[in-house]
C-alpha cells in the first residue's frame, strides 16, 4: 500500500521529442487512477516512468515516502500488466507466477501458497502446468493479472491490459479488475485510450493531451464539467456537440449566422465554443420558449443502436452537424424539422481560442 | 505456417526436382561410391581393384596415427564450436544493448559476414605469418617463440584462432537477430521480476535463444569438422608432417596425395557415421530441452 506522487515529471525522447510535459499528480493510498487520452499523448511513457522502465528526464516520482527516480524497477515494489501480457513463453503458468517471488528469495512453501491462492482467485488453477502458448487470450490475460497479484506489491500498473481482448471479454475482465482492486486495496495506475473503460474503472481520471494534463477528477465530475473542449469531445460517446458561436447585444448566434434563442446570459461580447451533449438535448413541441438553449434543426439521418437512437441533424444555413439522443422508438424522417431544447446547466461554454471552460 | 494447395498432386514434386537432383548427384551418388570403394583395394592408377572386405576399416581403426588425428579433431571441434559460439554470443549481447531497434547498425554488421568468409583464411595466415605477421611481434613481446607450421601446438593454436575468427560473424548475426526478436515487454517484465541482469540472462534471455543456439550448435560442429578444411590446408600448406590435421584433411591427404582410395573411402564412411550419430544425438537429447515458440 502506498501513495504515489508525481512532481513536474517530464520526459524528453532523443533530445527533442517532449512526450510528457511536466505532469504533477498526487495519488492517494488505495486509489484507482486512470490515465486516459488519445494514442500518442504520453500515457504509457508516464506509466513507464513510474515503473522505472523509462528514465525520468526531470521532475520527481515518489512511491510512498521514497523518491524512486534512481531505483531499479525490481526494487520499486510495483507490478505491471502489459498490453501483450509479456508472459515468459518458456515457463509454465505456475513458474510465470512464481518467477518474481523466487528471485526475491521467498521460501518455496510461501511461493506455492501465494501462487495457488492467486490461481484460485483468477480461476486459472487448471492451467498451472501449461505453457502460455496453450492458453487463449483471456486466459493469458488472467495469468498476467496473476503474476501481478502474487507479488502483493504496493502498486499495480496497467498499460492497456484489455486492448487485445474481444469486446465481451473486455467488459467481463473490466468488472473483475475493478473488484480485485477493491478487495486488495492496492494503489493502481491504469492506462487506456478507451473512455468507457476509463469512466467505469477510475476513482479519479487523469485526461492527458499531448503530454499535458487537461483535467483531473472523478469520472462524473469530468463528464459534468469538462475543463476544455478537448475533454468535452474525448469523454462521452457520442462526443459532446461543439458549436462555434458569437455573443453580442442581440444574443447568441452561430458563426454561420443562425440565431440561438435563450442560453448565454452574462457572456461578454465575443466568440465562444458552445457545448451540449447529445443526451442533454430534448425534442420540444414548438419554437423557443422559456429558459435554456433552443435550436431549430433538420434531420439528416436516424441511427438506431438498440437501446437508444441518435439523430444527426443540421441547421438551416448548413453549419455543423449535431447529434441528439432520442428514444429507440422515435421515428424521425430525413428532412423533418425538429425543435431542440437543453437545460441551462447542461450548456457549456469554452473560450474560442484556448478551449478552456468558462463558468 | 502458410498452407498452399497445389492444383495437381505431382506439381510439388516437380518443384522439388532440381533440388533433389543436386542432392542425388553431389551427395548420394558420391556417398554410394565411397561406401563401395571402401571395400576394395585399388592400385594408385585406378587400373585394377581387389575386394578386401573390411580390411580398409580395420587398417584405419588400428592405425595409431588415425587415433591421434581423431583425438585432435575432437579437441579442435569442441574448442572451435565452444569458442565461436560463446564469443559470438558475448558480442551479440553487447551489441544488442547498444542498438535497440536501430536497423542501420544491423545492416552494417551484416556486411562483416558478407565479407569475412572468403578472405578470412588467407588473412588469418598472414596474421600469423613468420615473416610479416603482426602476431609474431606480440608473441615475441611475451617471450613466445611462435613458429606456425613447425611447432605442433603453435600450428594448432593458429588453426583454432583462424577458424573461430572466421565463424564468429555468422554466429553473431544469428544471435543478434535472436536477441532482437525477444519482445521489449518481455525484458521489461523480467526487469520488474528480477533485479540481477545476470540472472535474467540465464533464466529468460538464454532459454529464449535456445532454438537459435541449437541450430548454431549443429552448424558450428559441422563447420569445425568439415568446412575448416580450407583453413587447415592453408595453414599446413600440404606438409602435414608433424602438424595437427583434422580427419577430413586426412581423407584428402590419403586419397589424393597418398593414392590410397580404399583407405580414404573407409575414412569418409566412418566420418559419415560419426555425423549421423551426432545429429541423432543432438536432436534426441538437446533439442528436447529447447523451447520453440
Ligand atoms: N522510445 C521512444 N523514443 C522516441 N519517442 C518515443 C518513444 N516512446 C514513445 N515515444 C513517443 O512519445 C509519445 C508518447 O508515446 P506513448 O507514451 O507511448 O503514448 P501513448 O501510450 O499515450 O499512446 C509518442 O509521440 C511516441 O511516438
Ligand atoms: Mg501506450
Amino acid at each position: 500500500m502506498a501513495t504515489i506522487t508525481l512532481d513536474k515529471v517530464r520526459k524528453v525522447y532523443a533530445g527533442t521529442m517532449e512526450a510528457v510535459k511536466g505532469v504533477s499528480i498526487d495519488i492517494a493510498d488505495g486509489e484507482f487512477i486512470v490515465l486516459v487520452g488519445p494514442s500518442g499523448c504520453g500515457k504509457s511513457t508516464l506509466l513507464r516512468m513510474i515503473a522505472g522502465l523509462e528514465e525520468i528526464t526531470t521532475g520527481e516520482v515518489k512511491i510512498g515516502e521514497r523518491v524512486v527516480n534512481k531505483i531499479d524497477p525490481a526494487d520499486r515494489d510495483i507490478a505491471m500488466v502489459f498490453q501483450n501480457y509479456a508472459l515468459y513463453p518458456h515457463m509454465t503458468v505456475y513458474n510465470n507466477l512464481a518467477y518474481g517471488l523466487k528471485n526475491r528469495g521467498m521460501p518455496k512453501a510461501e511461493i506455492d501458497k501465494r501462487v495457488k491462492e492467486a490461481a484460485r482467485i483468477l480461476e486459472i488453477d487448471d492451467y498451472l502446468d501449461r505453457k502460455p502458448r496453450a492458453l487463449s487470450g483471456g486466459q493469458r490475460q488472467r495469468v498476467a493479472m496473476g503474476r501481478a497479484i502474487v507479488r502483493e506489491p504496493a502498486t499495480f500498473l496497467f498499460d492497456e491490459p484489455l486492448s487485445n481482448l474481444d469486446a465481451k471479454l473486455r467488459v467481463q475482465m473490466r468488472v473483475e479488475i475493478k473488484r480485485l482492486q477493491r478487495e486488495l486495496g492496492t494503489t493502481s495506475v491504469y492506462v487506456t485510450h478507451d473512455q468507457l473503460e476509463a469512466m467505469t474503472l477510475a476513482d479519479r481520471l487523469v485526461v492527458l493531451n499531448k503530454g499535458n494534463i487537461e483535467q483531473i477528477g472523478a469520472p462524473i465530475e469530468v463528464y459534468d464539467r469538462p475543463a476544455s473542449t478537448f475533454v468535452a469531445s474525448f469523454i462521452g460517446s457520442p462526443a459532446m456537440n461543439l458549436l462555434d458561436v458569437t455573443s453580442d447585444d442581440a444574443g447568441l448566434k452561430l458563426v454561420t449566422g443562425t440565431g440561438l434563442a435563450g442560453a448565454a446570459s452574462g457572456l461578454d461580447r465575443g466568440r465562444y465554443t458552445l457545448g451540449v451533449r447529445p443526451e442533454h438535448l430534448e425534442i420540444a413541441d414548438g419554437a423557443a420558449s422559456g429558459e435554456g438553449l433552443s435550436l431549430e434543426v433538420t434531420v439528416n439521418v436516424l441511427e438506431p443502436v438498440g437501446a437508444e437512437s441518435f439523430v444527426y441533424a443540421s441547421f438551416a444555413d448548413g453549419g455543423p452537424q449535431i447529434v441528439v439522443r432520442v428514444s429507440s422508438h422515435a421515428r424521425h424522417q430525413p428532412g423533418e424539422k425538429l425543435y431542440l431544447k437543453a437545460m441551462p446547466q447542461n450548456v457549456h461554454f469554452f473560450d474560442a481560442d484556448t478551449g478552456k471552460r468558462i463558468d | 505456417m502458410k498452407r498452399v494447395q497445389f492444383s495437381s498432386a505431382s506439381l510439388p514434386y516437380l518443384y522439388l526436382l532440381p533440388q533433389l537432383a543436386i542432392i542425388v548427384i553431389f551427395f548420394y551418388w558420391p556417398s554410394v561410391q565411397a561406401i563401395q570403394s571402401s571395400f576394395y583395394l585399388e592400385d594408385p592408377f585406378g587400373f585394377s581393384s581387389t575386394f578386401v572386405g573390411l580390411d580398409n576399416y580395420t587398417d584405419v581403426l588400428e592405425s595409431s596415427s588415425y587415433a591421434e588425428i581423431a583425438r585432435f579433431t575432437v579437441v579442435f571441434t569442441l574448442l572451435v564450436t565452444f569458442l565461436s559460439l560463446s564469443l559470438a554470443l558475448l558480442f551479440a549481447v553487447k551489441a544488442d544493448a547498444v542498438l535497440k531497434g536501430s536497423s542501420s547498425y544491423k545492416t552494417l554488421l551484416m556486411w562483416v559476414y558478407a565479407v569475412a568468409p572468403p578472405v578470412a583464411g588467407l588473412m588469418g595466415v598472414m596474421f600469423f605469418d613468420m615473416h610479416i605477421g603482426p602476431f609474431l611481434k606480440f608473441a615475441d613481446a611475451v617471450g613466445w617463440d611462435f613458429r606456425i607450421g613447425l611447432d605442433y601446438f603453435d600450428t594448432a593454436f593458429a588453426m583454432v584462432v583462424i577458424s573461430v575468427w572466421k565463424q564468429i560473424p555468422y554466429n553473431f548475426i544469428f544471435f543478434l537477430s535472436g536477441l532482437q526478436a525477444i519482445p521489449k515487454s518481455l525484458r521489461e517484465a523480467g526487469a520488474i521480476d528480477c533485479r540481477s541482469g545476470f540472472r535474467r540472462f540465464w533464466t529468460i534471455t538464454l532459454p529464449l535463444l535456445a532454438p537459435t543456439a541449437f541450430f548454431l550448435l549443429i552448424i558450428n560442429m559441422t563447420y569445425a569438422l568439415f568446412d575448416t578444411f580450407g583453413i587447415v590446408d592453408v595453414v599446413v600448406k600440404d606438409k602435414a608432417a608433424n602438424n595437427p590435421i583434422t580427419l577430413v584433411y586426412k581423407v584428402y591427404m590419403d586419397g589424393f596425395r597418398g593414392g590410397d582410395i580404399g583407405g580414404s573411402s573407409a575414412q569418409s564412411v566412418i566420418l559419415m557415421a560419426v555425423v549421423f550419430v551426432l545429429t541423432i544425438f543432438q536432436f534426441r537429447f538437446i533439442e528436447r530441452r529447447v523451447h520453440y515458440n
